[in-house]
């Protein structure tokens, strides 16, 4: 691509304060030549004029600065979740309604099964909605009682199996004594597993193995079209454990001349050493390619809200659950950050509690005055739950933050109600707080555990309603500039490449989203329902509808 | 039958849980170099510090280390249980599994959910603890909630670096212990040195007598008995676990007074009795810390009681 192709659209949003809006963009060789008037960038030479965009918006590719690639695999599953879902080939999925629906859903996809014993999987179940009504083997035998199914919930946490599937893991008997697997009257499990310790000895047998969180080829070349669909140029896996075998399929199907996405993906902080974790991926950095951005680390503090496994400062949870648990212990995350900041690794830190957050806080402000480091961007992963005084901390150190804007609509009320309260329900993802204590910040759905769809994320942080329709937390709503600033040159900054994408301005990679209407003019409560008509990723045209 | 019919049934599995720094990598090594003849399998969370001498390690591949005398040493990152199945399928099966946790598990919650796999039995919660620290730790803001969750799951207690502190606070420690680990039993030691037969059980012995302790373990005693009387083994066991004779584990097979040959078993005040279809000749051996162990206190029970 050595020529110049210069597009027009109905408008350009740059994210370039010094021209918000330009009619045309100038790309060679896969680079944003520059923006502006037709008349500005005619003296660059030759050129094509490209009207194919005459009717669209175009705006900065999206970046998903917090999201799992294995989205693409779980699609092969059956989806029963309650909201309506995009598959990577554009199909939506209605929402199913009922536990009868979800149901029927599964024994239709049963009956188009042909090998009897392959397990049928489904995923995102979320009884929440449906008055917490539970499902148990009984319910799921109604669909097979010889084929293992296994049903994962939307949060991950919880494991719905048929009594094939216990019977095939060894379960199916008395005297099982786990606090993730209640009994039924009868002395038998109910096939309801919590918690990962309680699914993993039955996940295998029903589609979910050990290495779930690890993407496939397919998986990848899926999620990339889930991305096309949703503007998303350039985004994380956080996180994979980046085996040999892992990045090397990374490196080929990224490497593909019509793969449409950038993949940045995190090693997980698990199973090794601080020492060689940080040596791992000083050694994984050097094989980065463009579309392959490898060197970065992603540590886990602690659980979840909703699993009751997220660490709390007092006065805990408002139901009264014990505190939660600690993933990575508070030295270890100490030499990690040690280490890391001299060596000039990147750190993302998953927190949910307010006292896993300030843990991490804790540990890194010595770590950071013994390694200085003017600009080591190191990242708050969700953060939900921090308050003024930790943001403001945050800023004085440089740390930026990415909020999990998309779970204030799929939870928000069940925090409101049960995990922690009324009060700390509204500062939940406090966005507002985060810009102004000078907390670069993006902001993601963490899909599969929400739908992948960074103008559904911006949508959730301008307006902050929850699934219920309540507004939770009016004074942290930010705007649509803001937001929309989040998804592109927010998360850029979250990893370092805000140099290079974010924005269309000259020297910057030619990565669009591009849309049917202009997300600055619509009204903000309809931000979500903006459609995208596909991307340009570096200079590569990608129509959702030819995916 | 031999004993190692009567248990090849299940695979036993010992959790070592702690805080970091408490010393479970060092025991977890004093176990390796002191192994007589047993076949461990260690799965520790991450390899990491793990110092083994190189002359133990006789292989090192995909992440598994063979260490001489059929010892195996793997990491498990973050799945146990799949660890723990692919090394049923490892030959010759070993003779026990040893996981060491991270810093930060509950042994408690770590003992459920190896209770879910079949053919492995959890034997026994050991929590160390660094005597210096701990009392410390257990007031931390951060930490100290998880340390008395590991505290309160573990069945034997052992509190490491003894050496550091005086005598005073080594007492202050063992009640306050007490409370934290109410159905533990507690051992001293220095830098891990803690009996291979204390930490995973005893293999009853074909001579009964007082076993001869090597260096490291002069702080420890133990007897093997073999008591002519049929016994109330349940009522047994209980004394046993909970009594006042310094037992820190027991093991062994007994004539039950129903006729029938029962298996014994202690780890700190948990005790568990049933009778056996089969069984090997009986034989019981008790372990405990010199300093508390009291043999003749235990002969009179198997006789009089």
């Amino acid at each position: 691509m050595t020529g110049t192709t210069i597009y027009t659209a109905r408008k350009i949003i740059t994210m370039n304060p010094n021209q918000p809006e330009v009619s045309h963009v100038a790309v060679r060789e896969g680079r944003v030549l520059g923006a502006g008037s037709l008349a500005e960038l005619e003296p660059w030479g030759d050129y094509e004029l490209d009207t194919r965009f005459a009717d669209k918006v175009l705006m900065p590719g999206m970046i998903e600065g917090h999201a799992h690639t294995m989205e693409g695999t779980l699609w092969r599953n059956v989806y029963v979740g309650w909201f309506d879902r995009m598959d990577p080939e554009g199909q939506v999925w209605d929402g199913v309604k009922s536990i009868e629906g979800v149901l029927d859903r599964l024994s239709e996809a049963e009956r188009a099964m042909e090998d009897p014993d392959t397990p049928l999987s489904g995923w995102s179940l979320d009884p929440i909605y449906m008055n917490n009504q539970r499902v148990n083997r009984q319910d799921l035998d109604k669909v097979s009682g010889t084929r293992p199914i296994g049903v994962l919930h939307a949060s991950g946490h919880i494991l719905n199996v048929n009594s094939k599937a216990l019977e095939m893991a060894g379960l199916l008997k008395p005297g099982v004594n786990h606090p993730g697997i209640p009994l039924g009257d009868d002395g038998l499990p109910t096939g309801e597993l919590y918690g990962p310790d309680a699914m993993t000895p039955v996940a295998g047998f029903v589609g979910y193995d050990r290495a779930m969180t690890d993407c496939d080829e397919r998986g990848l070349v899926d999620y990339a079209k889930l991305c096309v669909r949703a503007g998303v140029t350039t985004s994380t896996d956080l996180a994979s454990r980046l085996t040999d075998e892992s990045v090397a399929m990374l490196l080929d199907v990224t490497g593909r001349d019509r793969f449409p996405l950038r993949v940045v993906p995190l090693r997980i902080f698990l199973g090794m050493t601080p020492e060689e974790c940080v040596d791992y991926v000083v050694g994984l950095k050097e094989q980065s390619t463009d579309l392959l951005r490898l060197g970065r680390i992603k540590a886990v503090a602690d659980g979840s809200i909703q699993g009751f496994s997220a660490r709390m400062r007092w006065p805990g949870y408002h139901n009264g659950a014990p505190n939660g648990l600690w993933y990575t212990a508070p030295d270890q995350m100490s030499e990690l950050y040690h280490r890391a900041l001299a060596a000039g690794v990147q750190v993302h830190t998953h927190t949910n509690g307010d006292q896993a957050t300030q843990m991490v806080l804790d540990m890194f402000e010595p770590a950071l005055r013994a390694n200085p480091s003017p600009d080591h961007r190191f990242t708050i992963q969700h953060c939900q739950l921090a308050d003024a005084a930790q943001f403001a901390k945050m800023g004085k150190l440089g740390m930026c933050v990415n909020l999990f804007a998309n779970h204030h609509f799929y939870w928000g009320d069940e925090h409101y109600r049960l995990t922690v309260g009324p009060e700390r329900a509204q500062r939940m993802n406090a966005t507002r707080t985060a810009l102004a204590s000078n907390v670069p910040l993006a902001i993601h759905s963490d899909a599969p555990v929400t739908p992948l769809g960074p103008l559904f994320t911006a949508w959730a942080a301008v307006n902050r309603i929850t699934a219920s329709g309540r507004t939770q937390g009016e004074g942290e709503k930010i705007s649509v500039a803001d937001a929309l600033y989040a998804i592109t040159m927010g998360a850029a900054y979250t990893l370092h490449l805000d140099g290079e994408l974010g924005s269309i301005e000259v020297g910057k990679r030619a990565d669009f989203a591009v849309l049917e209407d202009d997300p600055t003019m619509v009204d903000a409560a309809a931000l979500k329902d903006i459609a995208v008509w596909g991307t340009v990723q570096g200079g590569r045209i990608f129509p959702a509808a030819d995916l | 039958m031999t004993h190692e019919e009567a248990t090849k049934a299940a695979l036993p599995v010992t959790v070592i849980g702690g805080y970091l720094g408490a010393g479970k990598t060092t025991l977890v090594n004093h176990l390796l170099r002191n192994a007589q003849g047993r076949r461990l399998a260690i799965l520790v969370n991450e390899f990491g510090n793990i110092a083994i001498d190189e002359d133990l390690i006789e292989a090192e591949e995909d992440g598994l280390i063979s260490i001489s005398g059929g010892c195996i040493c793997c990491s498990f990152g973050n799945d146990l249980i799949g660890a723990i199945d692919d090394l049923r399928s490892i030959q010759p099966v070993p003779d026990h599994i040893v996981v060491e946790t991270s810093g930060v598990a509950l042994p408690g919650a770590v003992v459920a959910s190896i209770g879910l796999i079949d053919g492995v039995q959890p034997d026994g919660i050991v929590v160390l603890v660094d005597a210096e620290t701990v009392l410390k730790q257990a007031s931390d803001d951060y930490i100290g909630d998880t340390i008395t969750r590991q505290l309160s799951d573990a069945e034997i207690v052992v509190i490491n670096k003894r050496d550091l502190i005086s005598d005073s606070a080594a007492q202050r420690l063992t009640d306050r212990l007490a409370a934290l680990a109410p159905r533990a039993a507690q051992i001293e030691t220095d830098f891990g040195k803690v009996p291979l037969d204390a930490v995973l059980g005893a293999v009853a012995s074909p001579s009964a007598g007082t076993i001869e302790g090597g260096h490291a373990d002069a702080l420890f005693d133990s007897i093997a008995l073999n008591p002519g009387t049929p016994q109330n083994v349940a009522e047994l066991a209980e004394r046993l676990a909970t009594g006042p004779h310094g037992v820190v584990r027991a093991k062994g097979y007994l004539a039950g007074d129903d006729g029938a040959i029962w298996l014994l078993q202690t780890v700190g005040k948990r005790w568990q009795a049933e009778p056996l279809e089969h069984a090997p000749e009986p034989q019981l051996v008790c372990i405990g810390p010199k300093r508390d162990f009291d043999a003749v206190g235990i002969r009179a029970l198997l006789n009089g009681a």
